[in-house]
């Protein structure tokens, strides 16, 4: 292990040879080691500040962060958290273009030690360095570097913070480990990584009951995914004898097309997705997950960790490739989650939880690309998202950070998330309203921003699918399309509503707070900056070539560049798709091609923003403090369509009350009977024996002698 | 002949043996102990077991038993005359245990196939008998095969009178 | 004449058995599980007739042993009538429940 480190740092690990092709690793282990170095780092001024505090408080007081300047505890971790993230990022970034110019083929498997080996099942603790992993290791480094700068500024204030970048680091190093891992046990190993940083995150300020609580409804949610994970993985084991990517994909094709065993597998990963990426009908908790931090939810709630579904599912395309049953399960609970978060949305006031529910959307989006075997599209949207999502969640950040402290001039107590409270924030925080309007049209799928692009993609892979000549649910794919179609009408409406509600119309705060509004500092800002501006480009790295060919493209500028790269990825995957289902279809069930069907939604979608805009702008939106009560269909969505007290009725209290039989009835009456009945047994035996033990040394030589007979007895007869 | 005298040897052993156990005093059963003794060392030269014989009188019959005579003189013992065996249940329990005890012995006995023929071994030891007389027959194996267990029997005996010496010393507080 | 001495060995050994199990007085016991320790003895010589020399090897070990025992025992019988003045077994009775 000790040596092994000493390789990571010095040789940068052992490549093998016949994969490496031209492409030249450079220190990639040093990519997943630089996190956790600023983990440890951060863990232990944590722990310091925390002997501080203690010992603050045991004294009398309560530990001054503010006067007499500010403690190295409080100091360091603004270097050391962004600037692990952005060597991390360097180094990712010399890889990437490193594997550029190479063109492999296949994946470079780089195996450090052997993590464990059990007859004979082994595992080796290597990475994974292929076109999937390296895009997924530029979103989270790069998009985790952006928000831990940001971080600095939004967490300043707070006595949390060497905890709070520990975390975030650790939650870093466990993501590369997911996504870097060459084997789905590793990968198991960083989706449980994750999901604890998750939970240590969303209940960051655990003081806060809800809060704590809420941590502990993900975690518990998600476990029930990882129950699926695991078994998808067991079966993987018992059919290949080994859970390695490169190993499992290439025994994959031996297993009959549809077959249940492939479908069983494929279906269990989905379950662990839909867990860790929050969907229908294990969703409940991402929404409740907005108690953490706000750079939190966009690192991990909107940006990274809720993505890694998604990338299962696309790194194991050619599992979903031979199972169309799950492929459509996959992408009906896609669309499904899609439009019923939609749905959800539209009537949320708490500016998080509207982006929380367009998270839960759109990455239902992502699960409509990759159940279609549109898995470029997937990851396209996922990289897409991450820039525009975490531009949003960290715009928001910016809007209750300074709302926080306008209420906090005047002791108010009122909600600094509520959106009702907001209002004409523009004039207070331009470049947040700006960058934020950036997003909201990227998320909306206007073209040229970002969403545009990989949004429609998906969904006119969806009509594409179903046209396909062998397709196994036609009709059933048309529905996806038009609730797809749908569901993105219904995000340009929320966000537009979400962005007037904030930035437009008269201020709400009160009088004496908005004089405390105020713009985010630069270091809060810069990052936007640069989000906005991956929010424009973003998208133009892969366009279709219909969309290029037309007044929507650069032409020969631009190119399907990502579809391109990831297909060592999804050749076999498409390959599989192919054989089986023969040519996808070229136009929508009800006629029109690619491009037609893009400036259709685009067009509707300016459209929905337009009217979106004029008709909230027009209505008059009261204080939180003085809202009445929503009545009929909109209560049944400001209250989530009742799905959590639905939960609890259904699963949550049946629980609790076999849980207090199995307590009180099983454990306390029948089991911890026979446990006191064996005791008083045992009491009651030794009781009657002890009458044998008189004390006569003649009585004592009687047993003997009786024993001695029965053994004599023993032997002879 | 021999068979008349192992008889009467046997009698009188099995009189003695009776003897210690339903005599009164304490005395009364040492004598008869010492009766018994002398009976057993006689049948062991009817065996061949001359040098048994010789010490079963002198370390028996003579030394162990003539400690125990001390012993009870020094209590003062020989004056309780009355009968100290338990009675009741307990003894009709006890004659039947050991009459079961009786019966398996004897089952076992009428089981093993033993003959009055003398085997190998014994016309073994008559040999050496004739050859290196009573006492160089078991003195031979003795200090050669046997001669650790021989100094470890010598050690146990000063670690017996150690023991006694201790025990039996008066305190002096 | 083996049958007959191994039949008084049984004899004497049930006969000291009984001894130890009726007789209060310890030192009675003490005396019958020395008859036993005989009746054991006469055994041995009876089979030393069969089996060779060894027999009697052990019957001089069980002597030995039975005299060191002996001094020892009745060491004991000693001190435990120094306190309690009297050797009846009924009245050591501190080994109990």
């Amino acid at each position: 292990m000790h040596a092994s480190l000493a390789a990571v740092l010095v040789q940068g690990g052992q490549a093998t040879a016949e994969a490496a092709g031209h492409f030249e690793p450079f220190y990639p282990g040093l990519i997943i080691l630089l996190p956790l170095i600023g983990f440890l780092l951060n863990g232990v001024l944590a722990l310091r500040h925390g002997v501080a505090s203690a010992t603050a408080v045991r004294g009398g007081g309560e530990l001054d962060l503010d006067t007499g300047g500010r403690p190295a505890t409080h100091t360091l971790p603004s270097l050391i958290g962004p600037g692990v993230m952005l060597l991390a990022f360097l180094l990712t970034v010399v890889n990437f273009t490193r594997m550029l110019g190479a063109h492999i083929e296949e994946p470079v498997v780089i195996s450090y030690w052997t993590w464990m080996a059990t007859g004979t099942f082994t595992v080796d603790a290597a990475i994974q360095l292929d076109q999937l992993s390296m895009i997924m290791m530029m979103v989270v480094t790069g998009v985790g570097f952006l928000i831990h700068v940001f971080s600095v500024g939004y967490m300043k204030a707070d006595s949390g913070y060497p905890r709070y970048f520990a975390y975030l680091n650790l939650f870093v190093f466990f993501m590369l480990t997911l996504v870097m891992g060459s084997s789905y046990a590793l990968m198991f190993v960083g989706w449980e990584g994750v999901g604890l940083c998750s939970y240590l995150l969303i209940g960051f300020w655990f003081s806060d009951k809800e809060k704590a609580d809420a941590g502990k409804k993900a975690f518990i949610v998600n476990r029930i995914g990882d129950v699926g994970f695991l078994v998808a993985m067991f079966l993987l084991y018992v059919t290949f004898g080994t859970v390695d990517f490169v190993a499992v994909f290439h025994d994959a094709e031996t297993l009959a097309y549809g077959g249940s065993l492939v479908t069983a597998i494929a279906l269990f990963f989905f379950l662990g997705a839909a867990g860790k990426s929050a969907q229908i009908p294990l969703y409940v908790w991402l929404p409740d997950a907005m108690a953490g931090p706000t750079p939190v939810s966009a690192l991990i709630h909107a940006a990274t960790m809720v993505t890694a579904g998604v990338n299962l599912v696309a790194r194991s395309s050619v599992l979903f490739a031979l199972a169309p049953v799950a492929g459509a399960t996959v992408a009906g609970v896609g669309v499904l989650t899609a439009l019923f978060a939609a749905t959800i949305a539209l009537k949320q006031n708490d500016i998080k939880k509207v982006l929380a529910y367009s998270t839960v959307s759109q990455l239902g989006y992502m699960f409509v690309g990759v159940g279609v075997g549109a898995y470029s599209a997937g990851v396209f949207h996922l990289m897409t998202h991450a820039f525009f999502k975490a531009l949003l969640f960290l715009g928001a950040g910016a809007v209750i950070h300074s709302m926080h402290e306008a209420y906090h001039s005047t002791h108010s107590h009122e909600d600094a998330q509520d959106m009702r409270n907001m209002g004409g924030l523009k004039a207070h925080m331009p470049i947040t309203w700006v960058t934020m309007w950036i997003a909201t049209f990227a998320i909306a799928g206007i073209w040229p921003f970002a969403g545009f692009f990989s949004k429609d993609e998906i969904i006119w892979q969806t009509a594409a699918f179903g046209g396909a000549t062998h397709a196994p649910y036609p009709m059933l794919y048309t529905v996806y399309w038009v609730i797809a179609l749908a569901a993105a009408m219904l995000t340009a409406f929320y966000m537009t509503r979400m962005m007037v509600m904030t930035f437009h119309g008269t201020n709400r705060t009160g009088e004496e707070e908005s004089k405390h509004l105020h713009e985010a500092p630069v270091v809060m800002w810069a990052p936007l900056a640069v989000l906005a501006t991956l929010s424009v480009v973003g998208g133009w790295i892969n366009v279709p070539e219909s969309i290029r060919e037309s007044f929507l493209g650069l032409g020969p500028l631009t190119s399907e560049w990502l579809h391109h790269w990831l297909e060592p990825i999804t050749a076999q995957a498409t390959h599989i798709q192919a054989a089986n289902l023969g040519e996808l279809s070229h136009s929508a069930p009800v006629g029109g091609g690619e491009f037609m069907w893009a400036l259709i939604s685009t067009v509707l979608a300016i459209a929905v923003v337009a009217t979106t805009f004029r008709m909230v702008g027009q209505k008059e939106i009261v204080p939180a403090a003085q809202d009445v009560e929503l009545t009929g269909f909109a209560k049944v969505l400001y209250n989530k369509w009742y799905v959590d007290e639905f939960y609890d009725r259904v699963i949550v209290e049946p629980i609790l009350r076999t849980s207090r039989f199995f307590w009180k009835v099983i454990d306390a009456g029948i089991i911890d009977g026979v446990v006191n009945g064996v005791g008083w047994t045992a009491r009651g035996v030794g009781f009657v024996i002890s009458m044998f033990q008189t004390g006569s040394v003649n009585t004592y030589a009687f047993i003997l002698t009786v024993g001695v007979l029965v053994i004599l007895g023993v032997s002879i007869f | 002949m021999v068979d008349i005298l192992f008889y009467v040897f046997a009698a009188v052993a099995i009189g003695g043996a009776l003897g210690v156990v339903m005599a009164k005093s304490p005395v009364g059963s040492l004598l008869f102990m010492v009766t018994t003794l002398a009976s057993v060392a006689g049948t062991y030269v009817l065996l061949e077991a001359h040098f048994l014989a010789a010490i079963q009188i002198i370390v028996y019959a003579g030394a162990i038993m003539v400690l125990f005579l001390f012993v009870i003189m020094l209590l003062n013992l020989g004056h309780d005359y009355h009968r100290d065996l338990k009675g009741g249940a307990y003894a009709v329990v006890s004659f039947a245990i050991v009459g079961a005890m009786a019966g398996m012995l004897q089952r076992q006995l009428r089981g093993s196939g033993i003959t009055d023929a003398v085997a190998s071994g014994g016309r073994a030891i008559d040999a050496a008998i004739a050859e290196h007389g009573a006492i160089g027959a078991i003195a031979e194996p003795l200090y050669t095969t046997y001669v650790v267990a021989f100094e470890i029997t010598g050690i146990l005996l000063l670690v017996a009178i150690v023991g006694a010496l201790v025990l039996a010393k008066r305190n002096v507080a | 004449m083996i049958t007959p001495a191994l039949v008084l060995s049984a004899v004497l050994f049930v006969i000291g058995t009984l001894g130890v199990l009726v007789r209060r007085n310890a030192i009675i016991m003490f005396l019958c599980i020395e008859l036993q320790l005989n009746a054991v003895n006469l055994a041995f010589v009876a089979f030393s007739r069969l089996h060779g020399i060894e027999g009697q090897i052990f019957v001089f070990f069980v002597m030995t042993v039975a005299a060191a025992e002996a001094a020892v025992g009745l060491a004991i019988i000693i001190s435990i009538f120094r306190h309690y003045e009297t050797v009846n077994v009924d009245n050591f009775k501190l080994l109990r429940w």
